[in-house]
């Protein structure tokens, strides 16, 4: 018998119906660059507009990811970042924030590492609402995903160009929250998908689910997000506003004073692009 | 404590398991690949024209069977075991690489797909696997930590003879590990017409399966020829391990022979008490990277550590995920050798036999150098010779102090 989950995904998506909209998804590295700065850039999210807040939990070989969050991930963990430090950062924008939804990304290892239940019970007392691990496929569903459906957290799966109509239901089986679809074949921050293409795969997923879609990789100006929004029920951006911290550093590595300010101010301009979407 | 198990031959199971070991950890766009690489192999492994296949180009390409030797002087001068050395530096390439590129790119070609990558550490693989792309005219692309190009030189300029691609990995170490989470990245970016050739027992499965399968030739060649050379099986098997495919393909056709010890030699570098070493069965715990679940090195958070190693080719922080089934069953032992150790059993070997190793099995001659004189004048101990030692000189001459 699960657990109920938070309910934060399914308010927040029949809000940005009940809105005409699609919605935001933002993500960075939690603890990038450090952890007071990627702090302030967390709790300043909500308010720049971002819908759905995607924390990357860092680890040191992201292989499914490209430079930009590679070196995310780097500078976090040299800063001293940890997984439990990244529940406390979720758990200080919970003190402030019950209603923005929150999905933790990263790899296996580190949550391995910690202990699976010790990790899931933590990571709901804090005000996680979800889960995306990259190298857990349906196959390794007995190994997080589906203690964490007990536990009450989402277990959001990707699907990706290569995930045919035969396969595409045992991808989705214990999906939950949203779905989030990879609109490449590829690592993030690389290559970007045509709009005719992520329409018609965004159709395709509809056919077998009624979950809401979230549409992810090489989504990077305001008219992307514009556009993926109109068809699928939110727009992920990752690596460009990853990079815009990276452009918010010294040459030694250090925020400059107006980092926070400066990513905040470029979710802004994404974020309009999505109150023009019309939605889903 | 030795478990009782009735064969240790039978892994891995359908969901690629060897114990807790193995697995299918990679991204959703790789999956269904990894699905049909397995159906693939599946149907090859069955396919007598296959086997035919493999025979061949083992035969006539790579120059096997490879040579069983009794390494005369080293026995007096060690003075206890009698040590054979497999000689699978001697086939084409210079090590035991090649058995494995030849399978695997039968197998791509029997799938259809018209481009290879692969990882390499020392360069062995990527040469390997190089060669047999130039052989099938297929286009190449290596990954290569930019500290392994750096200290490999000649087989990089090998590879480029080839024809092969080299990209300079910089992200992480720059080395073995982060060429293949390049490679990994490279390969989800185009699962349509790339095929992964994996050097070493490990990545999802059916990868460690099929790469022991592949380099199984060595043991089965193994014993027939210690039959003819002695009329009975080995006493002992050693071999070096750094994902482990030399070791996996000399001991899995001796693991039900319960009177054969079997020995696994990893590269203790600096030594296993120091956080320069590459060992990561005697150094690390249960983890899961590039594909499966096994020994990695690895911190307090999770976070995989840098291995090193004066060897290339065993500077990684994992392990094939059968080499963790088997030292937890306790059906092979696991040991190390460092780096000072290595050199020195790298030089014995080359006054004493003519023989220069490679600095990979010169591990495995210093564990051997350790025990051999402690055991009787009849006792028969194997070690895998899987590489010969040219492309290490300018890395010996640096670590002797000479110049060259």
């Amino acid at each position: 018998m699960s657990a109920a989950d938070s309910g934060r995904f399914s308010r927040r998506f029949a809000a940005l119906k009940a809105a005409g909209r699609g919605g935001l998804i933002t993500f960075i590295t939690a603890g990038d660059p450090d952890y007071e700065s990627s702090k302030q850039i967390v709790f300043g999210l909500p308010e720049a507009g971002a819908d759905v807040i995607e924390l990357g939990m860092p680890f040191s070989d992201p292989m499914a990811d490209g430079p930009s969050v590679q070196a995310a991930s780097l500078r976090a963990l040299a800063a001293g970042m940890k997984l439990a430090r990244v529940l406390e950062m979720v758990r200080e924008f919970r003190a402030r924030d019950d209603d923005t939804p929150i999905v933790l990304m990263g790899y296996y290892n580190p949550i391995y590492s910690y202990g699976v239940d010790r990790f899931l019970a933590e990571a709901r007392e804090s005000g996680v609402d979800g889960l995306i691990v990259v190298d857990l496929p349906p196959e390794e569903d007995q190994e997080l995903c589906l203690p964490a459906l007990k536990a009450g957290l989402n277990f959001i799966r990707l699907a990706t160009p290569t995930t045919d109509d035969q396969r595409l239901p045992t991808v989705l089986s214990n999906t939950s929250g949203f779905v989030y679809y990879v609109s490449v074949m590829g690592i993030t921050g690389t290559k970007s998908a045509t709009e005719g293409a992520v329409k018609a795969a965004v159709e395709r997923l509809r056919r077998h689910t009624d979950l809401p879609i979230g549409v992810g990789f090489g989504i990077k100006t305001p008219e992307n997000v514009r556009a993926v929004a109109s068809v699928a029920n939110a727009a992920v951006v990752g690596s460009a506003i990853i990079d815009r911290i990276a452009g918010g550093l010294d040459g030694n590595g250090r925020p400059k004073p107006d980092l926070a300010a400066g990513v905040l101010g470029y979710v802004r301009e994404l974020a309009a692009g999505v109150r023009g979407s019309g939605g889903k | 404590m030795k478990q009782q198990i009735n064969t240790y031959r039978a892994g891995p199971d359908e969901q690629g398991h060897f114990g807790i070991f193995g697995g299918r950890f990679v991204a959703e766009t790789l999956m269904p690949l990894i699905l049909e690489v397995e159906k693939a192999w599946d149907a090859a492994r069955d396919d007598p024209t296959f086997a035919q296949e493999l025979e061949y180009y083992f035969k006539h390409y790579v120059g096997r069977p490879s040579p069983l030797y009794f390494a005369n002087r080293l026995t007096e001068h060690f003075g206890g075991a009698k040590v054979y050395f497999k000689r699978d530096e001697l086939n084409h390439t210079g090590a035991h690489k090649i058995n494995n590129c030849v399978g695997q790119i039968l197998l791509a070609r029997r799938m259809g797909k018209t481009r290879i990558i692969a990882e390499t550490g020392a360069g062995q693989h990527g040469v390997a696997t190089a060669t047999v792309c130039a052989l099938f005219d297929l286009p190449c692309t290596i990954y290569m930590g930019s500290k392994d190009i750096a200290r490999q030189a000649p087989n990089v300029f090998r590879m480029k003879l080839l024809g092969a691609e080299v990209k300079p990995v910089t992200s992480g170490s720059n080395s073995l590990k982060d060429a293949m989470n390049e490679a990994l990245r490279d390969w989800v970016a185009n699962v349509e017409d790339t095929f992964y050739i994996i050097g070493t027992v490990a990545g999802p499965h059916p990868y460690p399966a099929m790469v022991r399968d592949f380099q199984s030739v060595i043991g089965r060649e193994t014993r027939e020829q210690m039959m003819e050379a002695e009329g009975r099986l080995p006493d002992s098997l050693v071999a070096c391990i750094g994902g482990g495919s030399n070791a996996m393909g000399l001991f899995h056709p001796f693991l039900d022979e319960a009177d054969i010890k079997i020995i696994g030699v990893e590269a203790a570098g600096l030594g296993v008490d120091t956080d320069k070493h590459a060992a990561s069965l005697t150094g690390g715990r249960p983890g899961v990277l590039h594909g499966n679940r096994t020994y990695l090195l690895q911190d307090d958070d999770g976070q995989i550590l840098e291995a090193h190693s004066i060897s290339a080719g065993l500077d990684y922080p994992g392990i094939g995920p059968e080499h963790s089934w088997l030292y937890e069953t306790g059906r092979v032992e696991y040991v190390s050798a460092t780096d000072k150790e290595a050199l020195e059993a790298f030089q014995l070997c080359s006054r004493m036999e003519g023989i220069i190793p490679a600095l990979e099995p010169s591990h495995a001659l210093a564990h051997v150098s350790k025990i051999a004189g402690g055991l009787p004048k009849d006792h028969i101990l194997c070690m895998n010779m899987c590489g010969r030692g040219d492309k290490d000189i300018f890395t010996v001459a640096e670590a002797l102090g000479v110049k060259i």
